[in-house]
């Protein structure tokens, strides 16, 4: 047995410190890989959303670009403030040269704001641009005092695509146009609910009429009220932005209650093909907005995989089915390694800042230029948008449900799969 | 019309916090207990009934009879090694221990069972309605209200009526004279707590039909379930059924007005029953 006495007498310990010099040497920049510091919801209840996230991060590592990098991973918990609180240590301990983030306002904005006080530029994704631009203002009520960002930037689409794609589909099928309106209380909830920068002005301009009853609690239990204040309006269309749970109890309540609506359309709660199956036959032909699938015409600049091939791809290695966040999560690493070649020295915050307003790339969720193309001029430096269709689900014989892309107006690259039907 | 109408789903709703709140009130009624995982436990028995029904294709009401008892066995294992330890004059202790408990179940099921939302599916039954006339209620939150009448019902009988009841209500007054009497009342806590998750097994089915479930929800349902405890009455368990209620009624009625109000509506009446009965509606023990 080798004490430390005895091991100290031999001189084993000197020759040990000898043998690997590397351990005991000063980290030298020499070879340095470029540090990306990633911020996600990997656990609690936003963790849907980021369960690519290790998939993409090998995928993107293996790759030869890849190699240049390294991709520190945080986990926001779901929670805002350990958003911002995990973003400042990727900041100041981690040396981070780059911040990307992605996954609801929820975790972009906090991160967002860190990066932009402490001159850190960051790209972020998978939030409606209205929340996430709006959302980090000063006094969001008051669009006069609205100013860019420097070091913050997004790509995702707006509330005006969600409005086009919804009434669009809408169109295809005969109703009376009168709309219910499910808005929780969150981010999301009161964004798309604001009776003047809402969907609801968006509806009414084509001859909807929107009946929102108020904003209620993520998590409720009872959606009587809402029922009742949409079967006196007659309302025959429903939408939202729910989540799962909420919407699982909204559907059976309506259903026990007596009101069944011609279409559903609603976001969140039906974005991922696990909780549509949760739904069972009640989730046959609900309609949702589609942000990517794997149908989408678009081919990856870092692998050369077209969305099928990488749908394909997650489903062999993960056994699980493609969601929407799968595309979304690996056009951020073709961003993040498009801008960081392009700039000489990574460090330079402002030079960085400089490439990611300059960039101008095809990836796998389309084109990502932040050239103002479509976006209000108080927000064209900071945001641009990506092509946004409605889809619905179908189910199968087994019970599985495929989505089904059935308006492409806004986006006619990309193809349909059928057209819009009625609940039955 | 309208209102008659919230007021039954309202009853409904608190149908289903009595059961949330049955076996919390067991808990705190017989050892002072406050017990911060059980929202997390009624999900923990939801995922339970769910890989029953999974792995042996049973209808969820035959796989909760199959969970209930491996769910009392581990309430049981659960006071007899762990509780028991921290039970004693300092509240504390228990109270950081369940809510240790609480962050480990919901990271270990976010780590078995994925964020996935979940359902315990029951077909036909999910949709179904009775129309009474007046107004039409869904067949599944009568039978959530029947199954927490029917609960607490035989909760009461075992507790009147039984050797197992004088035992709780022994070691509930005074543990120590309890003891003199033969009683050794860290048994008789493990078989209260697992009585308790057989409760909390029935909660789970009925939260799993209801609605999804995943591991970060079990909280949300806690805060309801406790004042239901607190206004029904320390140790009481038809004030739990009344405090559930008068909790539910409040709720709908707040969403009536505007659904803003909801949430809010049932903590105000909470507020105003602890005004005008600071130890709640039909407290039985004095302490």
């Amino acid at each position: 047995m080798i004490t430390r006495r005895k091991l100290l007498k031999s001189g084993a310990a000197t020759s040990l410190a000898l043998a690997t010099p590397g351990l005991f040497a000063p980290a030298i920049a020499q070879g340095a890989k470029i540090r990306i510091g990633y911020v996600s919801p990997q656990s609690g209840p936003l963790a849907g959303f980021a369960e690519s996230d290790a998939y993409n991060i090998e995928a993107f590592l293996a790759t030869e670009a890849g190699q240049n990098f390294e991709v520190i991973v945080k986990d926001s918990q779901s929670d805002p403030n350990r958003a911002a609180s995990v973003a400042k240590e990727l900041i100041v301990d981690d040396e981070i040269n780059l911040m990307i983030v992605a996954s609801t306002p929820e975790t972009t904005n906090p991160v967002a704001t860190t990066c932009e006080a402490e001159g850190m530029p960051v790209i972020s994704t998978k939030a409606p641009w209205q929340p996430w631009f709006i959302g980090q203002q000063g006094n969001p009520g008051d669009p006069a005092s609205w100013t860019p960002f420097n070091y913050a930037f997004h790509y995702f689409w707006g509330l005006e695509d969600v409005i086009a794609v919804f009434l669009n589909m809408w169109n295809q099928v005969e109703t009376n146009k009168q709309v219910g309106g499910l808005f929780p209380n969150d981010g999301d909830g009161n964004a798309w609910g604001d009776p003047n920068v809402g969907v609801g002005p968006g509806f009414a301009a084509q001859g909807y009429t929107l009946t929102d009853p108020g904003r209620y609690q993520n998590l409720n239990d009872d959606f009587t009220a809402q029922i009742n204040a949409f079967k006196a309006a007659n309302a025959e269309i429903v939408t939202g932005v729910v989540i799962p749970p909420d919407f699982t109890t909204f559907r059976n309540q309506a259903l026990q209650q007596g009101f069944n609506p011609k279409i559903i359309t609603v976001a969140k709660a039906i974005l991922f093909p696990q909780s549509v199956e949760a739904l069972g036959e009640a989730g046959h032909n609900l309609s949702s907005e589609v942000w990517w699938s794997n149908t989408h015409p678009f081919k990856s600049s870092l692998t050369g995989q077209s969305a099928a091939e990488l749908a394909a791809d997650y489903t062999t290695k993960s056994g699980r089915p493609w969601t929407q966040p799968i595309g979304f999560v690996h056009s951020l690493f073709e961003v993040a390694s498009n801008v960081m070649g392009r700039v000489s020295d990574v460090t330079d915050a402002d030079a960085v800042a400089a490439a990611i307003a300059a960039t101008d790339l095809d990836t796998m969720v389309g084109k990502v230029a932040w050239n103002g193309e479509g976006v209000p001029d108080f927000a064209k430096t900071n945001v641009t948008k990506t092509p946004l269709v409605g889809g619905q689900w179908r189910r199968k014989e087994d019970g599985t449900f495929d989505l089904v892309i059935v308006d492409n107006q806004t986006a006619p690259a990309i193809p349909t799969g059928g057209t819009m039907e009625a609940l039955a | 019309m309208i209102w008659i109408d919230v007021l039954v789903q309202g009853i409904l709703l608190g149908g289903l916090y009595a059961l949330f709140a049955a076996g919390l009130s067991l808990v705190f009624g017989i050892m002072r207990l406050v017990n911060l995982a059980h929202g997390d436990l009624i999900v923990f028995a939801a995922f339970a009934i769910l890989l029953i029904t999974g792995t042996l294709g049973l209808n969820p009401f035959l796989a909760a009879l199959l969970a209930a008892p491996l769910m009392f066995a581990a309430g049981w294992t659960l006071q007899r090694f762990v509780l028991n330890r921290v039970l004693g004059k300092d509240i504390l202790p228990p109270l950081l221990v369940t809510f240790g408990l609480s962050v480990a179940l919901q990271n270990g099921m976010l780590e078995i069972f994925s964020a996935d939302s979940q359902r315990l599916s029951v077909g036909r039954l999910e949709s179904a309605s009775i129309d009474l006339g007046v107004v039409t209620v869904g067949t599944l939150p009568l039978l959530t209200f029947a199954s927490a009448v029917g609960v607490i019902f035989v909760l009461n009988r075992i507790f009147y009526t039984t050797a197992l009841g004088r035992a709780f209500r022994a070691v509930s007054d005074d543990p120590t004279t309890a003891s003199l009497m033969g009683l050794n009342p860290k048994s008789i806590f493990a078989i209260a707590t697992g009585l308790a998750m057989v409760i909390v097994t029935l909660a789970a089915l009925y939260l799993g039909m209801r609605s999804n479930f995943d591991p970060s929800i079990g909280p949300a349902r806690l805060l309801y379930a406790f004042q239901a405890v607190i206004i029904g009455g320390l140790g009481s368990l038809w004030g739990t059924l009344a405090g559930g209620a008068i909790i539910g009624v409040a709720q709908t009625f707040g969403a009536q007005i505007n659904p803003e109000w909801q949430i809010l509506a049932g903590h105000i009446a909470f507020l105003v029953v602890l005004l005008i009965r600071p130890r709640g509606l039909f407290p039985r023990a004095v302490d």
